[in-house]
């Protein structure tokens, strides 16, 4: 951990030093070409501002309704024959709209169990090999400027539940 | 697609909303998320500003080159049409790398301009001005960074920390197998949909 910790503190002072640094030696004018694109990622980002709100107010609706919980109540049964216990469900089905809401409901099994339980194990080892879906597509797609995203869905949901079987299975063992 | 999973998350959640007797919450939930999506925006103007100046400076000194010819064979495997010189290539490498280490905020902008990159290079394809349908590389560039790539868990570890985890790293095996499983059973699918359609 400690070790861990360090290396996570490093990494980003040390890729900046990295870049900056090799830039500099290969005689590259360093800080214009950091204006200029920073100048390009705020189009970027402003670009993206009209997407991210109607995304988040979409899955603001679905979540303040109390539908993943219905959905969650619903699947109950079907997810306890798979291994998945019903505190688990809706990490899942949130996680593919709001990561932050997804961290929100792993804390409080966190809180509720213990990091170390069987349920705790599974859903940390659950968010940490998945992603959240509805959001990176959108956004994405949007800086393609594309609608019909054929079968990016379709493979996109196969591969998270391939991890999230994954995750049943070595939570588990 | 996105028309129907956005509509259908609206019209789910008010009806199911005013059926449960919930729809004061359904009205206070959307006008707080579309607030807190302006705030998200703020925070990522000063990462995406900054990663993708980075991105800027490593690019015009080659570094974003020497990232790509290191995953070339991985690159060449996912994506056969793609030109490897083009800046689509150098783009996917950089967001891989930053998936794969984990930078979070660095992923974003890079893989939004690859994603930039390779509409240019369909329309150029396909000899159109204006791309409405994916391109297979976009699916299988999508579907692979779904998949996530992270090996580290980090957020996940400072969490189980928080809460008095007496292992907290013990996740980081079955995490690296589980995202290890979820990629490659993505890039079976992508693989196999690549063949399925004709172009």
């Amino acid at each position: 951990m400690q070790v861990l910790g360090e290396l996570s503190n490093i990494i980003i002072p040390a890729i900046i030093f990295y870049i900056v640094g090799y830039g500099l030696v290969s005689g590259v004018p360093v800080y214009e070409h950091f204006i200029k694109g920073a100048k390009d990622g705020l189009g970027t980002v402003v670009g993206l501002v009209p997407t991210l709100v109607g995304l988040l107010m979409a899955v603001g609706i679905l979540r303040s309704s109390g539908f993943l919980e219905f959905l969650a109540e619903l699947l109950k049964g079907a997810g306890e024959w798979i291994g998945i216990p019903q505190e688990v469900l809706p990490v899942i089905l949130v996680k593919m709209v709001s990561n932050s809401a997804a961290t929100g409901l792993v804390l409080d099994i966190f809180k509720n169990f213990g990091p170390d339980s069987h349920i705790g194990m599974l859903v940390s080892i659950m968010m940490s090999s998945t992603e959240t879906i509805f959001y990176t597509m959108s956004v994405y797609f949007l800086a393609a400027k594309v609608t019909k995203t054929r079968y990016t869905l379709a493979g996109a949901l196969f591969a998270t539940f391939a991890g999230i079987a994954a995750s049943v299975v070595l939570a588990g063992m | 697609m996105l028309n129907y999973l956005w509509a259908g998350m609206i019209l789910i959640g008010v009806c199911y909303g005013a059926v449960t007797g919930n729809i004061a919450a359904v009205g206070n939930g959307a006008l707080e998320s579309a607030r807190e999506a302006v705030s998200l925006c703020i925070t990522m103007l000063g990462a995406v500003a900054f990663w993708v100046g980075l991105m800027e400076i490593a690019e015009k000194a080659g570094l974003i080159d020497k990232w790509k010819r290191g995953l070339m064979p991985l690159l060449r495997f996912l994506f056969p049409r793609l030109d490897m010189e083009g800046e689509a290539a150098g783009y996917i490498a950089t967001n891989i790398i930053a998936n794969i280490l984990g930078l979070g905020w660095a992923c974003t902008p890079a893989g939004l301009k690859a994603m930039e990159a390779l509409e240019k290079v369909e329309k150029k394809r396909l000899g159109v001005e204006k791309l409405t349908r994916a391109s297979k590389e976009m699916c299988t560039f999508l579907i692979v960074n779904i998949s996530s790539l992270q090996l580290i868990p980090v957020n996940m570890i400072v969490y189980r920390t928080q809460y008095g985890s007496v292992e907290p790293t013990s996740i980081i095996a079955p995490a690296i197998v589980a995202t290890t499983i979820g990629t490659v059973v993505g890039i079976a699918f992508a693989k196999a949909a690549d063949m399925a359609y004709k172009d």
